[in-house]
């Protein structure tokens, strides 16, 4: 998709608002908490709006368009204000970015807002790369990584090379690319569920892919896909330890991986 | 053909767990995928190419009545009969009466995907007359009595196995009765056998991969040879095409033609591109003395104003299917009608209504990869979105998800109860999941766990922990 | 006209959201761009048209047997005829350099249309196509279209000077010399092949086994 996106910076401290997304809210905070430190330390001030709640994309991709328009006309009130709208996930910030200005194209008001909006709506990693022009992080972990791209950072984002320039900067990170990087893990939102075993079978493809190239650990920009290949590895009683990449720029690797128990 | 699609989640079970359906899509899948690839990498203005291919679709699409009745009086100009049908009942009723009326009853077939849409093969059944497939894998399936389960390769979902079985079993009655099991004497029985079917042929239908107004021609692109044969050999031939199929002059063809192999196969070109035009010339040695197109509809003319109106840019590659992890996983078949993989999910439900078939926009993704390698740019996700929109406003194929998808949106839409429910989420269900960090099972969450363990969720959500750092802060 | 017909077309009107037939300024329009008969993208191509047609021909298993004149045609068809066994008979095309052809001593060669038990045909061409090593075949009293498909073994006469070196060049030259388009225009790329099975490429499915092309410099 092609939105125009805003120049570098002008400003020394761009804010930022914060999308937290639905799932890294209730399953995995640290992302968020990950999402913060990296955008500080690349010199932006961070908010959080606390009236956000969900981006809308479950309700735009089950056809419910009336209920996608109502929460898309909710998240451009609430993030207008900031410079950039930042998140940990390509699947939300492609339905700001490339879906509402289509979904709010028939209230010629609102197709300008949202048109603006969606240009300073960036997904963190591709952000700290092309906008903050970030080129290395300090963190550490010793690990044999692979990376998942998620189909709407990659397709609809063009999110490829940015996670994997970040994440070569990580000392001890040896990452190593799946045969099948860009294929879909089968989450899909309700697929997963609506279609269990046509899921099961694409997760199992991942997962074999994952295995084939010895990995110690799955990392990938979308907490849906991680929570979908992470379920996958872990009932296969897998040693694959998954964090969503964020987690590994920030260095707050400590913790538990993804599905793992607390300490 | 009998529309299956409601049974879509049972025949995608049943083909999961095919072994042979399986192994057979296995070995398609990798060779469609990297021929592909190799072709469009081995062109370098494939992407421009692209862009010109497109121009002229939409061109003619927008001028598709000038285009069809130019097209219509050329034919007639080069001494053949056009023969319009609305729907696919005209559609057979056409042909059937030109058959007919040429007196014979054998009928020899090329692959033509709007002849399985419009039923034909039943249609000449019923009225009596023998109809021979020709194209080997179409031959392959009228012996399995099965439909085609991909737009290029009809028999991709047979292995070698089954198709020496088939052999074996049909071919006692030309003297054959040996088992032949490598793919050269598979093939060249097969070449044994239709020989004497082709020049026996009174009949030829083929389909047509373009239609040139400036010319009245019909475009054929085949690899065995048989459309070929089945154009020439008969004393009539007849042409079924949809009306989209409309292209403005040879070298519009021409520019399709470089994407449409490469596309679909991974070939530059392939080994016969023939352009037939009318019967035979008044000293010509073969060829038909009858020349008939029969132009279907079916729908197509109510497409243009619609959201729909770019799948009137296919030309039938098979792309999408070789690159959708969906139709990789379960083959053609479990799609239930005619077109399978992410172009038959859009058309199916437009042509034979959605209440039936809803399970096929359903059963996607939303990944994407099939209108990345669509030659002609066909927003693929976009239309099925807009399928799944038209199901939500008519209530159908909602069921529980629908329900539970409508409270979210509920939730969503209310900030403050949006933030006490998940706060209380994730409290409760973090709580019972920090010893094992991961559920085995949960209530209504079956679909998940039946294969997956579901990482639990955080005692403390984002939203209470930043608050209370923002708290400590101050 | 039919009914079916006219409806077909009022639905199509009314897609495009148009009641009124188009005006004669958009007519001429259309005509225009018609007969421009325009081909915006041509591949890139080598200056060496011969070395481009072999390769493409080449990689789909078509053979190039290039001489240097007509007078070597001869030979090139004879090793042909051993390698492959061939009976000394040929169903052949008339025109061009099939009547320039020498043919070797013994053989029988029938101008007529094919038959199911053919074993080669040697025809000519109307032209060749560098770009994808496609040769140029029309329907015509003087060239049956059988000749190209029904037969084992399909072999052509072309001279390099009807090598052209896209594939819009065909209907260019074929317009100039022709006029209409005849019943058929074959391009054929190589022999006949099938990979329905397995998805296995094998050749010789319906139409010729083995295609080649004699290739001669100097025609």
């Amino acid at each position: 998709m092609n939105v125009k996106t805003e120049a570098a910076p002008q400003k020394a401290t761009p804010t930022v608002g914060l999308l937290v997304t639905c799932l890294v809210d209730v399953f995995r905070p640290q992302v968020g908490f990950a999402a913060v430190r990296l955008l500080e330390d690349a010199g932006c001030r961070v908010a959080v709006p606390e009236t956000q709640t969900c981006c809308g994309q479950p309700a735009f991709n089950s056809g419910a368009r009336a209920d996608a328009k109502a929460i898309a006309k909710q998240v451009v009130e609430t993030f207008e204000g900031f410079d950039y709208v930042v998140g940990p996930s390509g699947s939300c910030i492609s339905t700001l970015r490339c879906h509402y200005p289509e979904l709010l194209a028939d209230e010629a008001e609102w197709r300008q807002r949202a048109e603006a909006f969606a240009g300073r709506c960036h997904e963190l990693m591709r952000f700290l790369t092309d906008v903050m022009g970030v080129e290395r992080v300090t963190a550490q972990y010793a690990a044999r990584a692979t990376y998942h791209d998620s189909c709407s950072g990659l397709r609809e984002l063009g999110i490829r090379h940015q996670p994997r320039n970040l994440l070569a900067s990580v000392q001890g990170l040896a990452l190593r690319e799946l045969e099948d990087s860009d294929a879909c893990c089968g989450f899909g939102g309700t697929f997963c569920v609506k279609y269990p075993e046509i899921s099961e079978r694409m997760v199992s493809d991942k997962v074999a892919g994952i295995q084939a190239v010895d990995a110690e650990v799955l990392l990938g920009g979308d907490l849906g896909c991680l929570l979908n290949i992470g379920g996958r590895l872990r009932r296969l009683g897998s040693p694959v330890r998954v964090f969503h990449a964020a987690e590994v720029l920030a260095d707050m690797t400590d913790g538990p991986a993804i599905g793992e128990p607390e300490k | 053909m009998k529309v299956r699609s409601a049974a879509f989640k049972e025949n995608a079970r049943a083909a999961l767990g095919d072994e042979a359906l399986q192994a057979a899509l296995a070995k398609a899948k990798g060779g469609f995928v990297d021929k592909r690839r190799i072709a469009v990498e081995g062109l370098p203005e494939f992407d421009a190419i692209r862009d010109v291919a497109i121009e002229i679709k939409e061109h003619t699409l927008s001028h598709l009545d000038y285009y069809l009745e130019q097209y219509e009086s050329q034919v007639i100009a080069s001494g053949g009969q056009v023969h319009w049908a609305r729907t696919p009942k005209e559609a057979c009723e056409a042909v059937v009466a030109i058959c007919r009326q040429a007196g014979g009853r054998r009928i020899i077939k090329g692959k033509s995907m709007v002849g399985e849409e419009i039923g034909i093969n039943e249609a000449l059944g019923a009225a009596e007359f023998e109809v021979m497939e020709t194209d080997l894998g179409e031959y392959i399936i009228q012996l399995a009595e099965e439909p085609p389960s991909h737009i290029i390769a009809p028999a991709v979902h047979k292995t070698r196995d089954q198709i020496s079985d088939l052999f074996q079993a049909h071919h006692g009655k030309y003297g054959l009765t040996e088992r032949v099991t490598e793919v050269a004497t598979i093939v060249n029985e097969a070449r044994q056998v239709l020989r004497d079917i082709f020049i026996a042929g009174e009949i030829g239908i083929t389909g047509a991969n373009f239609l040139i107004a400036d010319t009245g021609s019909n475009v054929l692109v085949t690899n065995e040879g048989n459309g070929d044969l089945t154009s020439t050999l008969p004393r009539v031939h007849i042409v079924t095409a949809s009306i989209e199929k409309v292209v403005p002059t040879l070298e519009d063809a021409t520019t399709i033609l470089r994407l449409l192999g490469r596309s679909a196969t991974g070939q530059e070109i392939t080994s016969y591109t023939t352009f037939s035009t009318g019967p035979r010339r008044a000293e010509d040695l073969d060829g038909p003395e009858e020349y008939h197109v029969v132009l279907v509809d079916n729908g197509r003319s109510e497409l243009l104003a619609t959201e729909y109106r770019h799948m009137l840019r296919c030309i039938r590659c098979g792309a999408c299917l070789n690159h959708c992890p969906v139709y990789g996983a379960i083959g053609g078949h479990a799609y239930g009608w005619v077109y399978p993989g992410p172009m038959g999910s859009v058309l199916t439900p437009l042509m034979v209504g959605l209440t039936d078939t809803v399970d096929l926009p359903n059963a996607c993704t939303l990944n994407g990869r099939c209108r990345d390698v669509c030659p002609m740019r066909i927003p693929l996700p976009d239309m099925l979105r807009a399928h799944r929109e038209r199901a939500h406003a008519q209530g159908i194929g909602g069921g529980l998800f629908g329900i539970g998808l409508s409270l979210w949106a509920w939730l969503a839409k209310r900030p403050s109860l949006y933030r006490l429910a998940a706060d209380r989420f994730s409290a409760f269900l973090g709580a019972r999941g920090r010893k094992a960090g991961a559920f085995r099972s949960l209530p209504f969450a079956g679909a998940w766990t039946a294969s997956r363990d579901l990482p639990a969720p955080a005692r403390v959500s984002f939203a209470r922990q930043w608050r209370r750092r923002q708290a400590e802060n101050k | 006209m039919s009914a079916a017909r006219e409806q077909i077309l009022a639905r199509v009107r009314r897609g495009l959201k148009r009641d009124e037939p188009l005006t004669a300024d958009v007519v001429t329009q259309l005509e225009a761009r018609t007969t421009a008969h325009e081909s915006a993208v041509r591949p890139a191509l080598g200056a060496d048209l011969v070395a481009r047609f072999t390769e493409k021909l080449s990689a789909v298993s078509g053979r190039v047997i290039p001489v240097p004149a007509m007078v070597d045609a001869t030979d090139g068809l004879l090793a042909y005829l051993d390698e492959f066994d061939l009976p000394r008979s040929a169903v052949v095309s008339q025109g061009g350099l099939v009547d320039e052809m020498v043919w070797p001593e013994g053989m029988a060669v029938e101008w007529r249309v094919a038959g199911g038990s053919d074993r080669l045909s040697v025809t000519g061409a109307f032209c060749a196509v560098a770009e994808t090593g496609t040769v140029v075949l029309l329907s015509a009293p003087e060239s049956p279209t059988s000749l190209n498909f029904l037969p084992d073994d399909h072999i052509v006469l072309l001279g390099r000077s009807q090598l052209l070196p896209h594939l819009e060049d065909v209907w260019h030259k074929l317009r100039e010399e022709v006029g209409d388009m005849p019943r058929t225009v074959n391009l054929v790329t190589g022999p006949s092949k099938t990979a329905d099975v397995e998805q296995t490429i094998q050749l010789g499915a319906h139409g010729p086994r083995r295609f080649a092309v004699i290739l001669v410099e100097q025609a």
